[in-house]
């Protein structure tokens, strides 16, 4: 946890969170019946990938397919780059296949102002031409500064701009459960 | 410059003269520029006026014997009148300059030209220095004679070593009808190459073509030999290595006519000091700075005896000349208006000399390499005098230096000891 | 692997690896990791330096380094500007410091620059406000070399700690050995050093490597084995008498190999002079990984650009 962020509520336990990444997984399988042999996920650095992990072993125990998933890592894409002071880390980019005529579905954690999605549109965008981009967020919580909109959504949270929204996952946070925290003081 | 007329009484001051082996509280009394009396407690004479000495160091004025005036020829770096103006400032009451200007200083007509200047607004003693050779070409003698006639008091091609052993071992010879000194800038310039900073440890990180201690060693060993062989009076210009200076000693114990001078710089900076500064064109000069060990020796011969006195090497450039790459900025650095404060702090001040000893070096010492008056407060002496604060507290700074050269490392160096005033002939030439 | 908090790029330049540490020397090369996936797109660009200018700034020739740059430039989507010495205002007798104002009042992001003498990136970097990056200056440094050469090694070897790297050839004019050197010595390898007595700075023991005076002896046990160009331009020089005679007695050649370990890598920073300090037997056979180096040389500027671009004056 950051520091000087106050929790305020959990509001998805792990139990809750499977529940919402396996109705997700559903919704996808079934928007994609037929064609999921095309069907690439790719998650957005960080937490989009166990996302992205999480449903394609949903959809493997529901339909016996193994989707490739890969990671974006959007860095190198930022609009604010170099406004914020020293450069953030870059991980890399690895997508296990061509996705050239591939349904590419992005997976992220949160939906925010949907410039971490432009960010992503445009570097899945120089790797080729996909059918069709869709995108997975497990919680949307509003204040899009961008027109963007998830075509798959676990959870709408309804949130003020000094709230922080803070998903974790066992693989990269050693515990699994969605809460809000508050920041001290907003101006 | 006109001795001063009148009586002036110097008080309260402690008096250090190593021409007589002096170190007391003593008065001073100047008259019509020469040293009238020199006792414990001077009853002020009427018509006297007085200096109040208390706290300071009353001492033979100092003597740089190697300097760089850059007049004729070069006058956007230093003049005859803007270099005395920093010997003044500096303490100094004499300095001998070298004779690479443009022309050179190899005949009567340019020697003559610079004591004209001297004598029309020089603030202190100049003493030209003949060149060995004609146009510091290192093939014939210059006219030596005819110079020392016209008030040169020594000769050397410095800038530039005498490579040639036939010519150096004429020169020795042939000086000795003037009982002059031959001054070498020892430096075998194919051992140094294209080197720019010494050759060590410091060369070797920074990829600098460096200039060996074996380039000044090779010259001096070669000098000697020379020496001993003609008899001739050999000094040694800034000599900055160990080894040279185990031989100078040697040869002194041998009864061969050496002398040497070393630079404040090679005393108090080492080669590290060009990575330290990031390649800082001031510290930039030949011979370059030496290593560690080689500063170490150089102050072991300061204390016994080796090195005959200290000499700045004042080699005033243009700022735009420095202020370009290490390798091709020109070698040098300005001294008069630092060495006597480096001196004090870094020589005295952690105990390496004694006060006398390093007026001995500043003063009496160079005055007897060059034969000339000076280095004395003997009564009947002309009344060159400095005044310095031993201990006081003072940063070097380079905007106020009255040299036109400002290329010193030694800027903003917090130091304790300054000059306080100069008197040429009883004229005082510096104000504290 | 440790977790450790990240450690963040804070330098305005890269003047050489001196000064760096090994955390900087890592973010570095983990940085390049990401960056190489990049040359092996189809479309080989990001958009991360847009509306970027950098100069690229050779004072001496350069093929290689400075082509590299230009990729790496390209690549992360800046605009590049080339000076090189013919026709530059240099030779028409500007100094250094005229020209850096000049460059300064184009307000670029990034200068690259090139030198034949030791300092003068060091020079620009104090009086312009761009980041500089050392491309090579005399014989003094070549940072993103030494980095590029770490990045090969790291690829093939796994690890830099603990290698043993003998770097041979014309020690005394290299700044690609003297890069190394701090560079590998900063991350725990065991350098020799080997070339003709000619050729070999006094108190090279000082910068932490050992010291051969044959090839056998400083590549006996190598992991990796460095072959630094001879500059022929010093032939007759007193360096030494002939080409043939530098081959015989330090020329890289299959034969002489057995003395490395047998999975050693030889690498060159290039231009090589065949025949003279390298076999083309060698060269070309299987252990060279020298065109690698070349490849991994574009993504360790990338990331060296990237990291540079995100410090400002203010930042620093």
């Amino acid at each position: 946890m950051a520091k000087n962020l106050t929790p305020k509520t959990t509001i998805l336990d792990a139990k809750q969170m499977a529940r919402i990444i396996r109705r997700m997984a559903g919704e996808i399988a079934e928007r994609h019946h037929g064609n999921l042999g095309s069907v690439l996920l790719a998650g957005i650095r960080t937490r989009g990938v166990p996302l992205a992990e999480k449903i394609a072993a949903e959809i493997e125990r529901m339909e016996g397919a193994k989707l490739p998933v890969g990671i974006l890592d959007i860095t190198l894409y930022r609009d604010d780059l170099s406004t914020v002071g020293p450069q953030p880390q870059v991980k890399g980019t690895h997508l296990p296949r061509s996705i050239d005529d591939c349904a590419v579905i992005l997976c992220d954690d949160v939906l925010y102002t949907g410039r971490t999605v432009r960010a992503a549109l445009d570097e899945l965008i120089d790797f080729g031409r996909p059918r069709i981009v869709q995108l997975a967020v497990l919680i949307d919580r509003g204040h899009r500064e961008l027109p963007i909109q998830a075509d798959f959504v676990g959870k709408k949270v309804p949130t003020s701009q000094s709230e922080i929204i803070e998903v974790s996952f066992l693989s990269t946070d050693s515990t699994e459960q969605v809460r809000i925290l508050e920041r001290p003081t907003a101006k | 410059m006109s001795p001063y007329q009148g009586k002036l009484l110097i008080h309260g001051g402690r008096v250090i003269d190593p021409s007589q082996d002096l170190d007391e509280a003593l008065d001073l009394l100047i008259e019509d520029g020469r040293v009238a009396r020199l006792d414990g407690a001077i009853k002020k004479p009427k018509d006297a006026e007085t200096f109040d000495a208390a706290g300071l160091v009353v001492a033979p004025g100092l003597i740089d014997m190697h300097v760089h005036l850059r007049e004729p020829g070069q006058e956007y770096k230093e003049t005859v009148r803007t270099g005395t103006m920093a010997a003044a400032a500096g303490g100094f009451t004499a300095v001998a300059c070298m004779a690479n200007t443009d022309p050179v200083n190899d005949s009567r007509s340019v020697t003559e030209h610079i004591l004209l200047e001297a004598q029309r607004h020089g603030f202190a003693r100049v003493y030209p220095i003949g060149a060995i050779s004609k146009g510091l070409l290192g093939e014939e003698l210059a006219e030596i004679g005819e110079m020392v006639r016209a008030g040169a008091r020594a000769v050397s091609d410095d800038g530039k070593p005498v490579m040639s052993s036939e010519l150096m071992r004429r020169a020795l010879l042939y000086a000795q009808h003037f009982d002059i000194p031959v001054i070498q800038h020892a430096e075998d310039l194919t051992l140094t190459g294209s080197g720019v900073m010494h050759e060590g440890v410091w060369s070797t990180r920074l990829g600098l073509p460096g200039i060996p201690g074996a380039s000044e060693d090779v010259m001096v060993a070669r000098d000697l030999i020379l020496a001993e062989d003609t008899a001739g009076r050999y000094h040694v210009a800034h000599l900055s290595t160990a080894r040279s200076l185990d031989m100078v000693r040697r040869a002194k114990s041998q009864k061969i006519n050496v002398t040497c001078e070393v630079a404040p710089h090679h005393l108090i900076l080492t080669d590290e000091e060009v990575a330290k500064s990031g390649f800082s064109t001031n510290t930039k000069m030949k011979p370059p700075l030496r290593s560690e060990k080689d500063r170490a020796a150089l102050l072991n011969g300061l204390a016994d005896g080796a090195v005959d006195c200290i000499a700045s090497d004042h080699a005033p450039h243009h700022a735009d000349e420095k202020d370009v790459q290490f390798s091709v900025a020109p070698f040098g650095i300005v001294g008069l208006e630092t060495t006597l404060s480096l001196c004090l702090d870094r020589l005295v001040r952690p105990g390496i000399l004694s006060l006398p000893r390093l007026v001995h070096l500043l003063s009496t010492g160079p005055a007897r390499v060059l034969g000339v008056p000076g280095g004395t407060l003997k009564e009947g002496s002309p009344a060159d005098v400095t005044v310095f604060h031993p201990d006081a507290e003072v940063t070097l700074s380079k905007a106020s230096f009255r040299s036109k050269g400002k290329n010193t490392p030694f800027d903003g160096w917090k130091l304790h000891g300054h000059p306080v005033a100069t008197f040429l002939e009883g004229r005082r030439t510096l104000d504290g | 692997m440790t977790p450790e908090t990240p450690i963040r790029w804070r330098r305005k330049d890269l003047l050489g690896i001196a000064e760096l540490s090994p955390a900087e020397i890592e973010l570095i090369l983990d940085t390049a990791e990401s960056f190489s996936e990049i040359g092996e797109r189809a479309i080989k660009k990001v958009p991360t330096l847009r509306g970027k200018t950098v100069l690229n700034l050779f004072f001496e020739a350069s093929t290689r380094t400075r082509s590299s740059f230009e990729i790496a430039e390209k690549r992360l989507s800046a605009d590049n500007i080339n000076f090189s010495t013919s026709g530059s205002s240099l030779e028409k007798g500007e100094t250094l410091v005229d020209t850096a104002l000049n460059l300064q009042a184009m307000a670029p992001d990034l200068v690259i620059i090139r030198h034949a003498h030791p300092g003068v990136p060091h020079m620009l970097a104090k009086r312009i406000k761009a980041g500089v990056i050392n491309a090579g200056d005399g014989a003094h440094e070549h940072p993103t070399q030494a980095l590029l050469d770490a990045f090969t090694i790291r690829r093939h070897k796994g690890r830099l700690a603990g290698l043993k790297v003998a770097i041979l050839g014309d020690i005394e004019h290299s700044r690609v050995v003297r890069s190394n050197i701090h560079l590998l010595n900063k991350m725990g390898a065991k350098v020799t050093i080997g070339g003709p007595r000619t050729l070999m700075p006094v108190e090279m023991e000082a910068m932490g490597v050992e010291v051969a005076y044959t090839l056998e002896d400083a590549i006996r046990d190598a992991d990796v084995i460095m072959m630094l160009r001879v500059q022929l331009e010093r032939l007759g020089r007193m360096a030494f008498p002939s080409v043939k005679e530098y081959f015989q007695l330090f020329g890289l050649t299959t034969a002489r190999l057995a003395a490395a370990r047998d999975d050693v890598i030889i690498m060159h920073p290039g231009p090589m002079n065949r025949g003279t300090e390298i076999a083309s037997e060698v060269a070309d056979g299987p252990y060279s990984v020298i065109l690698e180096q070349v490849t991994h040389g574009v993504s360790v500027r990338m990331a060296i650009l990237y990291l540079l671009s995100g410090v400002h004056e203010e930042t620093v």
